[in-house]
């Protein structure tokens, strides 16, 4: 009886406590006791260091043919470890360890600049569509859903194919245009969702002017799934990106160390050298996961239904 | 049912025309313009003058622009720069290909992945469950190409289980009905020409269908775990149902339709997919004719394989609302 009654009262203290702590404050409890989370988040942290002071750790120039690797070098023979250069050589007699670090940047400025630019723009779209309502919403959706009605890469591939030249650039856009529809979609069904919540009405009918409703009360608490999504996003756009590499619409220069393009030439050299094509990959699977595991925690975090 | 249907229908006609504006607008943001692109490095501002005067671009934008859909409409896409053979005729030979390689891999993710699904939520947080799940988020993040490449090392060239790329052996000399290889073989009961074919899709098509399959697995498990705690589950439970019946009637039925949905939308990735899937194994379909457009800049044939498919998305699309209609017969109504 004892027994029954304190695992009562822990659940009430339980209840008590949680509603006294906001939800992100309690998301990031929860975040910090899922293992799942902490991997994704360790995973995305080292990328994040990793790609920021990759040019200063690189102990090659990644663009540099060394005489000494080029040397060995012969088309039935890539040179592996040795001394100074911890992974061997790549195809061209470049250090292949320090490309694999520098490509981790590259990764980085396009992941993130592509998911920020395809953030703010689908946010626009959406937070007009959710904002107004209306007319504004059914053109807007309709836009979006047009969008949406082309695969993914198809669209990345058309608009990078637009350029006569490809370019990080080209690469960047191209795959942030395709992110624009689904954070325009979900903003906009978050905010639609609160237009008849009690606190908004409550704050209308107090004649608070519809701006501040929309930025103050909406907006913030319709950043969740967004904020997943855009985690998620990275991921993907980090995929989509070495793919548009490896059918060769990334930059031009096969000089450049990205991944995509690392793993697209390196095909030729599989049988002389798996690694040039197995490390680059692990690499984007690994941040790719990182990123997943983390949206994913994230979002089950913030999902009020897992609140005790 | 037909009035649903023929309503979908109707609805997805806007869709289409402010796609094929969208295209159109697409070809006219080129540098230089179609006649910029059709020319190539030989284009001079004279030249492209000339041109614009044949091709019509020098008419009011929207007679342009009904031109352009009378021709679509017709079934006339130009002709590719590559090969100056029509666009239509080129993407006929290939399309059988891709849908192939696609179908068969779609194939793959639904008979694995719903089972799959199914089990690991009937056996929630257990070790089937937990690598189920650790399972497909690493299968999502496995780039498509690189799997591609890996399966082909490992079991086309190291094992030689399987042919390393291409869709029939050389040796072989099938007759050609309908291009799909494999249904040729059946129907012309040429048996070895279609295990050959068989053989050859095996590689592809799970490199294809391994995300899907990733996707499928988890929307199955997470949609049987919701359907799970409704109460008409309990409800039945309780008034002593067959444990079988329940998992047939009410559960499955149920957790089909997100699934049906997120089986509709593995389309996209598909066809992107396949592109790359292409590439590693030489496939010769759709993607091989876009990879080799890209590289070209051989617009014509961009337009005609991007408007294809779009379309074959919308359509894939209605495909599922309308299996969404026999599933729940809720959504007739709606």
């Amino acid at each position: 009886m004892t027994s029954l009654l304190k695992r009562k009262r822990a659940r009430v203290d339980a209840l008590a406590e949680s509603a006294g702590t906001s939800l992100a404050a309690d998301a990031v409890k929860r975040m910090l006791r899922s293992p799942v989370a902490l991997l994704g988040a360790f995973l995305v942290l080292l990328f994040l260091v990793l790609a920021i002071v990759a040019p200063f750790i690189a102990p090659k120039d990644p663009y540099q043919r060394y005489p000494e690797l080029l040397a060995e070098l012969r088309p039935d023979f890539i040179p592996g470890a040795q001394p100074g250069f911890l992974l061997g050589g790549d195809e061209l007699g470049r250090d292949f360890f320090s490309r694999l670090l520098v490509g981790a940047q590259q990764s980085l400025v396009v992941g993130v600049g592509a998911t920020l630019i395809g953030l703010v723009l689908g946010m626009i779209i959406g937070g007009l569509a959710g904002a107004f309502g209306g007319w504004v919403d059914s053109w807007l959706m309709r836009f979006t859903d047009i969008m949406l009605s082309i695969p993914s890469l198809l669209l990345a591939i058309s608009i990078a194919a637009l350029a006569s030249r490809g370019s990080q650039t080209t690469v960047i856009i191209a795959v942030a245009v395709t992110t624009v529809p689904i954070f325009a979609r979900l903003l906009r069904g978050a905010m639609l969702a609160q237009r008849h919540s009690d606190h908004v009405l409550a704050a209308t009918a107090l004649g608070v002017r519809r701006r501040t409703v929309v930025f103050r009360h909406m907006l913030p608490n319709s950043l969740g799934p967004v904020i997943v999504q855009a985690t998620l996003t990275l991921a993907t756009a980090i995929i989509e990106a070495a793919s548009l590499s490896f059918l060769g619409l990334g930059d031009p220069d096969p000089s450049r160390a990205e991944w995509g393009l690392m793993l697209g030439n390196s095909q030729r050299y599989i049988d002389v050298k798996p690694e040039l094509a197995f490390y680059p990959a692990v690499a984007i699977i690994i941040v790719a996961l990182g990123f997943t595991l983390l949206g994913e925690s994230l979002r089950e975090a913030l999902d009020p239904k897992n609140r005790r | 049912m037909l009035r649903f249907i023929v309503r979908r229908l109707l609805q997805a006609i806007p869709t289409l025309l402010i796609l094929s504006l969208l295209v159109f607008v697409w070809l006219r943001s080129l540098p230089g313009g179609p006649s910029g692109a059709l020319l190539g490095d030989k284009a001079t501002p004279e030249k492209i003058e000339a041109l614009n005067k044949v091709l019509g671009l020098d008419q009011p934008i929207y007679i342009q622009y009904f031109k352009f859909l009378g021709r679509i409409l017709s079934g006339d896409f130009g002709s590719s720069l590559i090969s100056g053979e029509p666009v239509v005729a080129e993407i006929g030979r290939a399309l059988p290909a891709t849908i192939e390689l696609s179908l068969a891999a779609l194939l793959f993710a639904v008979v694995l992945g719903i089972p799959l699904g199914y089990l690991a939520a009937s056996h929630r947080g257990r070790f089937l469950d937990n690598s189920t799940v650790i399972g497909t988020l690493v299968g999502v993040a496995v780039p498509v190409f690189f799997l591609g490449i890996l399966l082909k090392q490992l079991f086309a060239q190291d094992l030689a289980l399987f042919p390393p790329s291409g869709r029939q052996d050389v040796t072989i000399d099938p007759t050609h009905v309908t291009n799909f290889a494999v249904l040729d073989g059946l129907l012309t009961q040429e048996w070895d020409a279609a295990a050959d074919a068989l053989w050859h899709l095996v590689l592809p098509a799970v490199a294809l269908g391994t995300i899907p399959l990733a996707v499928i697995v988890r929307i199955t498990r997470a949609s049987v775990l919701d359907v799970l705690n409704e109460d008409f589950v309990r409800t039945a439970n309780a008034k002593g149902l067959q444990a079988q019946l329940i998992r047939r009637r009410h559960v499955l039925r149920n957790a089909m339709l997100p699934v049906s949905t997120t089986i509709g939308l593995q389309t996209g990735l598909l066809l992107g997919g396949a592109v790359l899937t292409e590439r590693v194994f030489v496939w010769g379909g759709l993607g091989s004719l876009l990879a080799q457009g890209i590289e070209r800049r051989d617009y014509p044939r961009l337009q005609a394989l991007l408007l294809l498919a779009a379309v074959v998305y919308v359509l894939v699309n209605l495909l599922v609302d309308i299996s969404y209609a026999i599933i729940d017969p809720r959504v007739r109504a709606s």
